[in-house]
């Protein structure tokens, strides 16, 4: 099936079996390696882009069922230079092995834009908001993300800073 | 994962056409169906995705909301009228999942997600629903994330749904459209079958018959709890869970609508346990009174034993709650 993907701001046109998923189309299909392939469940979130202004696991969503639509993967977050959230990441050492990065920061980019939104999460004790960034806050949203290696203080450390350099 | 033919119709009249087809299943999200047809535990020979037929917005519609069967549970959840109005479903769609799996999965969709069972979702495993008459590895295997009420001989397994616990505590109900443009209007009650001798039956839902939105009636009460207990802080599904909808007027309770998840092969209600409460001054005999109603016909399996003290103590927990 012929369907038109825009890829970080650049238009595609591929010709997929059905059965392919977002990841593999972006994996296997446009080369973009970044978004990563882990539990391929929905479970871990190393797969984790932004789909129409909108964090979801490339896993679990057939690419033809993007036909016409935007994403943004790792690659695309800081196309010429870092991102404030990517230089925090560095700067607090928030990875090791580096596999689940690219969904980390793609799923806390949305994450950020979430909060600025006012959406409320499992532990906000009001469901309306504005929120704050609380530990507790932060552990739940990014909750769908895991780190193997258990970065969690650096990568947390560096979601704040971004959070803080952005307001 | 098996090949399928795939179709994008742009109207729910088409959707029900092209889903008549022997095989063919209606694809909302995909965050449960594409996990379980990777696994090949299902394997639909077409796909109608449901993504084009403008069933994503959130109405009033006179007496409560509309709510599109393609609205995801994060617009749902985050939606400032559900927020004021019926906060026991942000609350519990709050609860469920992750970030990225609420932006992807729908009102229909999690209404008709199956079960969490792993010997459904393990294909070397028998499992009468998943293959009727093959048996069932649950029984006699592991344990823990099983049902306690409703269940039979052939299956033990629940219904995995935050969102429909609410919904049922609610009194939602649930609008749907067939192939031939019939459209019909049922009680969550009615929705879901128990398991009986046929586990893979579990809604009422004729072939090809769309779910094209939930209608979520004023709330009768203003008092609004979902508590869901699960082992571990989040993403994970409920060992138990509760939702309730209470009012009271002058200390006594007016009103009490109790749904449970984590329980039953579908989102569990006990109208009788419930009624115990009516016109009475909360007390803790009282909420040991209802817990007692809700569980006589508890049969808890080996590993299982563990829900009717949790249960308890999760209705006690929610009732003081609700009627501080």
């Amino acid at each position: 099936m012929n369907i038109e993907l825009t890829v970080n701001g650049d238009t595609h046109q591929l010709d997929l079996d059905p059965r392919v998923t977002l990841l593999d189309a972006l994996r296997d299909h446009l080369r973009l390696t970044g978004s990563k392939k882990g539990c391929d469940h929905g479970q871990c979130g190393a797969c984790t882009v932004i789909a129409g202004g909108r964090r979801i696991n490339a896993c679990l969503s057939l690419a033809v069922t993007h036909d016409g639509g935007a994403v943004t993967t790792v690659e695309g977050l800081g196309q010429d230079e870092l991102s404030p959230l990517q230089r925090a990441f560095v700067e607090h050492d928030g990875m090791q092995c580096g596999y689940c990065t690219p969904g980390q920061l793609c799923s806390a980019t949305a994450m950020l834009t979430e909060l600025d939104q006012g959406w409320p999460s499992h532990v906000s004790a009001e469901l309306d908001g504005p929120y704050d960034l609380t530990e507790a806050e932060l552990a739940e949203r990014m909750s769908g993300n895991l780190c193997r290696c258990s970065c969690y203080p650096g990568i947390n450390a560096a979601i704040r800073q971004a959070r803080e350099t952005a307001e | 994962m098996r090949p399928f033919d795939y179709h994008r119709p742009d109207a729910p009249d088409a959707a029900c056409h092209a889903a008549a087809e022997a095989g063919a299943k209606f694809l909302a999200g995909g965050t449960n169906l594409v996990d379980l047809m990777k696994l090949e535990v299902m394997a639909p020979t077409a796909l109608v995705d449901l993504s084009r037929l403008g069933l994503d917005r959130i109405e009033e519609d006179g007496e409560g909301l509309r709510l599109g069967a393609t609205v995801t549970n994060s617009d749902l959840a985050a939606d400032p009228r559900i927020r004021s109005q019926w906060p026991v479903l942000s609350r519990a769609l709050l609860a469920g999942a992750s970030g990225q799996l609420r932006n992807k999965a729908t009102t229909g969709g999690n209404l008709l997600q199956r079960t969490r069972c792993p010997y459904f979702y393990d294909t070397s495993a028998d499992c009468n629903k998943r293959d009727p008459g093959a048996g069932c590895a649950a029984l006699g295997g592991v344990q823990r994330n099983h049902a306690i009420l409703g269940t039979s001989d052939h299956c033990v397994a629940l219904h995995p749904s935050d969102m429909a616990v609410a919904l049922r505590a609610l009194d939602a109900r649930v609008a749907l459209r067939d192939g031939d443009g019939l459209t019909r209007v049922i009680a969550m009650d009615d929705l879901y079958r128990l398991p009986g001798d046929r586990p893979d039956l579990e809604t009422t839902l004729a072939p090809a018959e769309l779910i094209t939105a939930v209608h979520l009636p004023a709330p009768h009460g203003d008092r609004q709890v979902y508590r869901k207990v699960r082992d571990r802080a989040s993403y994970a599904f409920a060992l138990v869970s509760m939702g309730a909808v209470l009012a009271m007027d002058a200390g006594r309770i007016t009103h009490a609508a109790l749904a449970y998840g984590g329980l039953a092969p579908r989102p569990w209600r006990d109208t009788e346990a419930e009624s115990l409460l009516i016109g009475e001054r909360p007390s803790e005999a009282l909420f040991a009174a209802v817990a007692d109603r809700l569980l006589r016909d508890a049969h808890p399996h080996e590993g299982t034993e563990f829900k009717v003290p949790l249960a308890r103590r999760v209705v006690a927990a929610v009732l003081r709650e609700a009627t501080q």
